[in-house]
């Protein structure tokens, strides 16, 4: 593998927009990063901060969570919950120096598998720019 | 079974070559197989077939595995597949994890070593999540035996009678006065050349006499809830003013309307005119009167001459200028999506002229014109003449990135083709060109008749259409014969645009009332692009004709019956199995701050007082659909969300890592 820095990126995906949207990134053959690992939830108002917190914990470089665009979500306003919570958890880890532009917030539907593979794709180079996390709190 | 100890098979599929040929399926494996509480690590060509799901039923047998989890495709393709298969082998459905290392994996990286490293990590979160898997109670609901039909077109007509002649119960809601759609507004048919009314209206005369159809015109849906086997619907009908119980159809109102004459008629699309109290086209179904509320006098400025004269001409006392909007309420078990499309707007393009020339007609204008029941009874004139020289455009609004409709409207090349045959059939001296892009001639017998049309002398130029200004009292039609690579300028005396098939203007409204999604180009998305093609991600709405993407009528036809298939078959069962991914609540570490209740949209949580002053939430399972906002916003952690609980997702964040 290269020795340039590859870091680790958690994703949550929901079930109906996001998840559907990474498979037909998958179903048209787009390419995208390595480096995103995603985890299916049902919604996105179900990730939890403690998800978030976990992630970066256990050496997690950047958090990407998708959801469903809003007016789409197929629990009415999960995702609006999500962005809520989000922000919130946004401001926490800033205060903890993890550094909010760490932490992500996209909606892409399931049609969306171009705009799927392009978040990632920018994510993932962002926190490649960024450098590891544990490596800036060692300075 | 949840005190035994944990012992799971892993299932590494290759898919062919297309996980294998990415992912090093063998070292998955390995890897896999050192993990603990993995008891058997194996890989297969093809995990779906009967081979592969046998080698898991075997192993569960064999070796007591009582967790399972395939790594392989996504779940949303297979999920139901493998969780019949640990089924029949004895465990609970629940006991699956899936990795999803092919869409999310294999198809998306190309590097090896990388996309190895990243299925064994998937593969490792669904171990992880696996071993802390719990079986659930699968949970059946009784689908009602009645389902509701959105559009009255053609779609929703074939829809609501197959549904209403396998014995369910249908209602039919139409925004317009009268079912029909736009096909009602055609003249005649491609390639057969029917006549479009008389192939519709005995369908539409079959749904009002169908005693499982109630039809409710004039109505729209204005919210729904529930899901499969339940939903709860609210239809608002709109105040016709006139008691359909009462009127005739006799029409004396019309004839007496002092604004007669004076209205645009939105059948005609703006080439003929009525009266305020109309029905849109003689064949209406229901015949029966409606009075336009936003141009009658008297409903807008309270007089009407000395009173209105169409209740003064009404022998049947059926004008009531009381009447109020009602809501109806109707529980249904499954719904049919056929909501259709609009017209592209020609104004868009505004080289072409429409709007500004009245001899630019848009396809369904030349429709209107053409037909026998049109404002000029079938007579082609255009400024009192008959057109000697009629030029055809075609891909107006579609295949056009600039107005934002990339794809095929699917009809436009044949209904020009068609358009041009019935000029010629009623002028055969009047010169026809058509100015296309490619010739889409994809159906049955179709090719023929486009063959058929250009041997009656119809000119096709290869070509876009640059611009169309006036000349005297004639259009000059300025384009490019890409062909020759010369220029083509040709008068006419009337241009037809073959507009395309968009959207409905409010397909957004529509696909948040139902929680259904739009695909890229707008038209609702299907369940799978080849797989369910009626099914929406809903389960139990289905998808019938243009509003899923524009299609022709034999399309339209078996589409309606493929979402009418879908939904009798549920209905039939009579039961149907839900998700029992619900959220449920540890009344013990409950300590009733009510937030769960606030953040659900659905109601389910419900404060009751277990002892007096305490208060512990309840969950409603059958209301709740796990969406986990409740676990989330629980202070206390006394909610968690089956199948996707706290420690089973912070598991695999661990493992993902």
């Amino acid at each position: 593998m290269s020795e340039e820095f590859e870091p680790n990126i958690v994703g949550f995906a929901c079930n109906w927009c996001s998840y559907a949207g990474a498979d037909l990134a998958g179903t048209s053959r787009m390419k995208y990063p390595p480096n995103i690992r995603i985890i299916r939830v049902m919604c996105s108002g179900r990730v939890s901060p403690a998800f978030i917190l976990k992630a970066f914990q256990m050496g997690a470089d950047g958090v990407l969570v998708t959801g469903c665009h809003p007016g789409d979500c197929h629990y009415i306003a999960g995702n609006l919950k999500c962005e809520k919570t989000m922000g919130t958890t946004r401001k926490l880890i800033d205060v903890l120096g993890i550094g909010e532009e760490r932490l992500r917030l996209e909606w892409v539907s399931a049609s969306e598998g171009s705009k799927f593979a392009d978040v990632v794709t920018d994510f993932t180079n962002r926190i490649r720019g960024l450098g590891p996390l544990s490596g800036k709190s060692q300075g | 079974m949840e005190t035994a100890e944990i012992r799971i098979g892993v299932y590494i599929c290759h898919c062919g070559i297309n996980i294998a040929s990415t992912v090093d399926v063998d070292s998955v494996r390995d890897s896999i197989s050192k993990l603990p509480n993995v008891i058997v690590s194996r890989d297969f060509k093809y995990m779906c077939s009967d081979p592969g799901q046998e080698l898991v039923i075997k192993d569960i047998k064999e070796k007591g595995l009582n967790r399972i989890v395939v790594a392989s495709c996504s779940p949303r393709m297979h999920e139901p597949t493998f969780r019949m298969t640990i089924q029949q082998a004895g465990l609970n459905p629940y006991c699956l994890e899936m990795a999803n290392i092919r869409e999310q994996c294999s198809w998306v990286h190309e590097d090896r070593e990388y996309a190895t490293e990243k299925a064994v990590k998937l593969v490792s979160a669904a171990v992880a999540k696996a071993s802390l898997l719990e079986p659930l109670e699968e949970k059946e609901v009784e689908v009602r035996p009645e389902a509701l039909v959105i559009g009255g077109g053609i779609a929703g007509i074939q829809a609501s009678l197959d549904i209403a002649d396998a014995g369910f119960k249908v209602y039919l809601v139409e925004r317009e006065p009268s079912i029909g759609g736009h096909m009602a507004q055609l003249d005649k048919t491609f390639p057969t050349l029917d006549c479009s009314a008389c192939i519709l209206t005995p369908r539409m005369v079959e749904v009002e006499r169908h005693p499982n159809i109630e039809l409710l015109s004039y109505s729209e849906v204005i919210d729904v809830s529930g899901y499969i086997g339940n939903f709860h619907v609210k239809v608002r009908k709109k105040p016709r003013y006139i008691k359909m119980d009462k009127c005739t159809g006799c029409g004396m109102c019309a004839e007496a309307c002092i604004m007669k004459g004076r209205i645009i008629s939105e059948f005609d699309v703006g080439m003929g005119k009525r009266s305020v109290p109309y029905i849109p086209f003689p064949y209406a179904v229901p015949s029966k009167y409606t009075m336009d509320s936003e141009n009658c006098l008297f409903i807008t400025k309270g007089k009407c001459g000395k009173s209105p004269a169409c209740k003064d001409a009404c022998s049947s006392d059926a004008v009531d200028f009381e009447q109020k909007e009602e809501i109806v309420e109707l529980d249904v078990g499954t719904i049919v999506v056929a909501t259709g499309f609009d017209l592209f707007d020609a104004k868009e393009k505004p080289e072409y002229g429409y709007g500004l020339y009245d001899n630019v007609l848009s396809g369904l204008e030349f429709e209107r014109l053409v037909s026998s029941s049109g404002p000029t009874q079938g007579k082609i004139i255009i400024g009192g003449k008959e057109p000697k020289n009629v030029v055809f455009v075609q891909c107006v609004g579609s295949r056009d990135k600039s107005v934002g409709n990339e794809y095929c409207s699917r009809v436009c090349c044949m209904y020009t083709a068609k358009q041009a045959h019935l000029v010629h059939e009623k002028l055969p001296d009047a010169k026809l060109t058509v100015f296309y892009m490619d010739i889409r001639a994809f159906g049955k017998g179709y090719e023929e008749f486009y063959d058929r049309v250009r041997e009656e002398g119809v000119r096709y130029i290869r070509g876009n259409v640059s611009e169309i200004i006036k000349k005297g009292d004639r259009l000059l039609v300025m384009a490019e014969d890409t062909l020759l690579g010369e220029p083509v300028d040709i008068e006419a005396d009337l241009v037809v645009l073959a507009t395309g098939i968009v959207p409905r203007r409010d397909v957004k409204e529509v696909a948040n009332l139902l929680k259904i999604s739009q695909s890229p180009d707008g038209f609702f998305l299907e369940g799978h692009p080849k797989m369910r093609p009626v099914d929406t991600a809903t389960d139990g709405i289905y998808l019938a004709g243009c509003a899923q993407g524009p299609k022709d009528i034999p399309d339209t036809v078996a589409q309606a019956k493929g979402a009418a298939s879908s939904a009798m078959t549920k209905m039939a069962r009579g039961k149907v199995k839900v998700e029992v991914t619900t959220a449920s609540v540890d009344t013990f570490v409950c300590r009733g701050c009510g937030r769960c209740v606030e953040v659900c949209e659905y109601g389910a949580p419900n404060l009751e007082e277990v002892e007096p002053g305490i208060l512990v939430s309840q969950i409603n399972d059958s209301i709740c659909k796990g969406c986990g906002a409740c676990s989330v916003a629980c202070p206390s952690g006394a909610i968690s969300m089956k199948h996707f609980k706290n420690e089973q997702i912070l598991s695999q964040i661990e493992a993902v890592i």
